[in-house]
């Protein structure tokens, strides 16, 4: 893992396609300028409590039939369904 | 050692067994009522522990963390921290956890503990955890979080056993005090440190097995998948309303049968007057009219109760969000907007599975919209009497199409009002976002279904008792007072305030088509839907008999033109016709104004679509 935040191979969450595998390296709801109408605060703190920290092993399992959306996503040893929109506030590698 | 009752508070993330558990606790001595002012289900029990205290549980709204994102979790926080008006701050608070998934309860656990009320872990699903070869080591995890640990399979005979003797251990220890205190919102920062920290215990003291569970895996794959998915939804819910039209038929039969036999033993026992026909025609037709869906209302719950249990319900979530969103609507709303089409009222009922006010609200409007049973019987008397049962272009059936476009055009009708609602009532406020957990799937336990079915069935009885036995009797004695004078022609409900009513709305009703006997057959109609019918061929003096529905028929066919038939059948679609619905609307909304906002809407919509169709089809030059 880099120290660098603005790391070129940073992906968000909500760009990967079914069957990513990855880690966290961050949340970062302020840039996402997307969908998402919680404040980035709130995004953030929502994401926290599904389970999304820093480290977490994330894997794309399913994605809905409309483009692509929602998705459903292995974080640790729980599965949650998230639209991408909203997932585009967790940065990974 | 007090007499008072010990409050138990159960409290837990969505997905951890918590109302099983609760269920196992309390059995059927549990009610379901209303926090006040609130739309949020308020679900308390007792029990007896085996040295005989007696206890209350409150079982709490799921939550995955006291900071109250909703009025169901601020009612969690405001409880645990004693803060909620009118109830008691819980003497033991039991956190209910997940073992196969410890890791999102853990961080709640530590937030709790901040609270200091005397707490204790029950680590629920054990057994599932062990075939699974999850390993716990209690003793480890009791000590890092400091706190007294019992496991339990809330789903199994005597799994609760430990639960109820440590409850008796504590009620032994008078030492168990609460200490200071020192819960404050926890921040990201705090939420972040929590998580860090419940990671590092779970690491500390459970091994997960090499492999983890395939099955829930295996299904998902066949159940989520973007096409497959769809189709088996589509299956289970052909399937499901299989069931509701038909396997209810005979039940519902013999419930109409057996109000027909009381009303009948009524007639013959009673003397003629106003107690025979106040017993027979507003009681026991009335509230009979409404107790035949009992047979409904319990499958329907019965399909939601097993889905929710094994686990699908949040899966059709997560298939339907995209589509349902496009209309303003969410995800969950998919499951109570379909049991609509049965009826509106377990419908309403079901909305309780959607947390957002907003997103629920929503539903509860449409959800009459959905073109439910009861529009059925008038929907066939009219169309068989007026749409010629021919056959389009080889193999469509002119009579099925019909009825084919009355639900569509509901359907239509409730996404473009959701549409609506989402512009212009919540424009200022932000959808709420679509994040569940996909939980691992589990056998559902048929004896936490019962009960759950069993409080529905009675809650739908009470109700039938209560709010609309008086609707019924209002009704009832619209249609009969005053009573005809001596030697009155025609049927005694031509002279009643029904018919006064019905007169006084006709030049109202006149734009769209509909004569007075309409409008008097409108005003029984509002008990229930389908006794319109029933009411028509009392207007027009038909007797009864298992007949009467093919000759009101015929006599509808000489008495109106086509145009008020098909203004008829479009008032039905929309015209809020079912007391019961409002009463419910007001009772799960908590305001009478989201009741009279739902008539108000409805009514007006009604108006103008047949106001549309009367003078468009007299355009056309049906007459």
């Amino acid at each position: 893992m880099t120290g660098d935040p603005t790391s070129p191979q940073d992906i968000r969450l909500g760009d990967a396609a079914r069957g990513f595998v990855g880690k966290i390296r961050r949340l970062d709801a302020l840039q996402t300028g997307s969908g998402s109408s919680l404040s980035a605060q709130e995004l953030e703190q929502r994401l926290v409590e599904m389970g999304f920290v820093e480290g977490a092993r994330v894997e794309i399992l399913h994605e809905g039939a409309i483009r692509r959306d929602p998705i459903a996503v292995r974080v640790d040893s729980a599965t949650i369904a998230l639209r991408r929109s909203e997932a585009m506030a967790v940065i990974v590698e | 050692m007090t007499t008072a009752p010990l409050r138990l508070a159960l409290v837990g993330a969505p997905n951890t067994g918590k109302t099983t558990l609760f269920n196992s606790l309390t059995g059927s001595r549990q009610k379901v009522a209303n926090y006040p002012g609130v739309t949020v289900e308020r679900k308390s029990g007792s029990f007896v522990t085996p040295d005989g205290h007696s206890v209350t549980v409150l079982d709490l709204p799921g939550t995955y963390s006291l900071r109250g994102r909703s009025p169901d979790e601020e009612i969690t926080r405001d409880i645990v921290l004693g803060r909620f008006p009118g109830e008691a701050v819980p003497d033991l608070v039991l956190c209910v956890a997940d073992a196969t998934n410890l890791r999102l309860t853990l961080r709640l656990v530590l937030e709790l503990k901040r609270v200091g009320r005397p707490m204790m872990l029950v680590l629920n699903m054990i057994d599932i955890a062990k075939r699974r070869g999850v390993t716990i080591d209690l003793d480890r995890l009791s000590q890092e979080l400091g706190l007294p640990i019992v496991t339990s399979v809330a789903v199994r005979k005597g799994g609760i056993d430990e639960l109820l003797r440590r409850t008796d251990e504590f009620l032994s220890r008078a030492d168990e005090t609460a200490t200071g205190n020192q819960w404050t919102a926890p921040t990201i920062g705090d939420l972040k440190a929590a998580q860090r920290e419940a990671d590092r215990i779970i690491a500390a003291s459970v091994t997960l097995p090499a492999k983890p569970d395939t099955l829930t895996a295996r299904i998902d794959a066949v159940v989520l998948h973007p096409i497959g998915g769809l189709a088996i939804l589509a299956l289970i819910l052909f399937v499901m309303f299989q069931a509701v039209f038909s396997w209810a038929q005979p039940a519902m039969e013999f419930l109409s049968d057996s109000f027909s036999v009381l009303g009948q033993l009524i007639r013959d026992v009673l003397p003629e007057g106003l107690l025979q026909s106040f017993l027979q025609n507003g009681v026991i037709s009335g509230v009979g009219s409404v107790i035949v869906f009992l047979p409904q209302i319990i499958i329907i719950f019965l399909f939601i109760l097993l889905l929710e249990d094994f686990g699908y319900m949040a899966r059709a979530a997560f298939l339907m969000d995209r589509i349902m969103g496009g209309a303003g609507l969410h995800g969950r709303a998919f499951i109570p907007l379909l049991s609509s089409f049965a009826c509106a009222i377990p419908g309403i009922m079901a909305t309780r599975v959607i947390d957002n006010r907003r997103d629920r609200l929503t539903t509860i409007l449409i959800a009459p919209l959905m073109t439910c049973s009861a529009r059925i019987p008038v929907y066939t008397l009219i169309i068989s009497a007026f749409v010629p049962a021919k056959t389009l272009w080889g193999w469509v059936n002119l009579q099925g199409l019909v009825m084919f476009g009355l639900y569509a055009a509901g359907i239509t009708s409730a996404l473009t009002v959701s549409a609506i609602a989402k512009f212009f009532l919540w424009r200022d406020h932000a959808p709420a976002p679509f994040m569940l957990e996909l939980p691992d799937y589990k056998l559902p336990r048929l004896r936490s279904i019962a009960i759950g079915v069993f409080t529905r069935a009675r809650m739908f009885l009470y109700r039938a008792g209560t709010t609309i036995l008086s609707m019924m009797v209002l009704i009832w004695f619209l249609a009969s007072f005053p009573t005809a004078p001596a030697g009155a022609e025609g049927p005694a409900i031509n002279y009643s305030f029904a018919a006064m009513i019905g007169h006084a709305l006709e030049p109202l009703l006149a734009p769209i088509g509909f004569n007075w006997q309409i409008a008097v057959a409108l005003i029984p109609g509002m008990a229930a839907r389908e006794v319109a019918v029933a009411a028509l061929g009392t207007v027009y003096s038909i007797e009864g008999g298992k007949e009467a529905a093919d000759q009101i028929g015929q006599v509808l066919a000489q008495k109106w033109g086509l145009a008020t038939a098909l203004s008829l059948l479009v008032w039905y679609i929309f015209a809020p016709q079912c007391a019961s619905t409002l009463a419910v609307i007001r009772r799960e909304t908590g305001s009478a104004k989201w009741m009279v906002f739902t008539f108000v809407y409805m009514l007006a919509l009604a108006y103008v679509a047949s106001l549309l169709t009367f003078n468009l089809a007299r355009a056309l030059g049906i007459s």
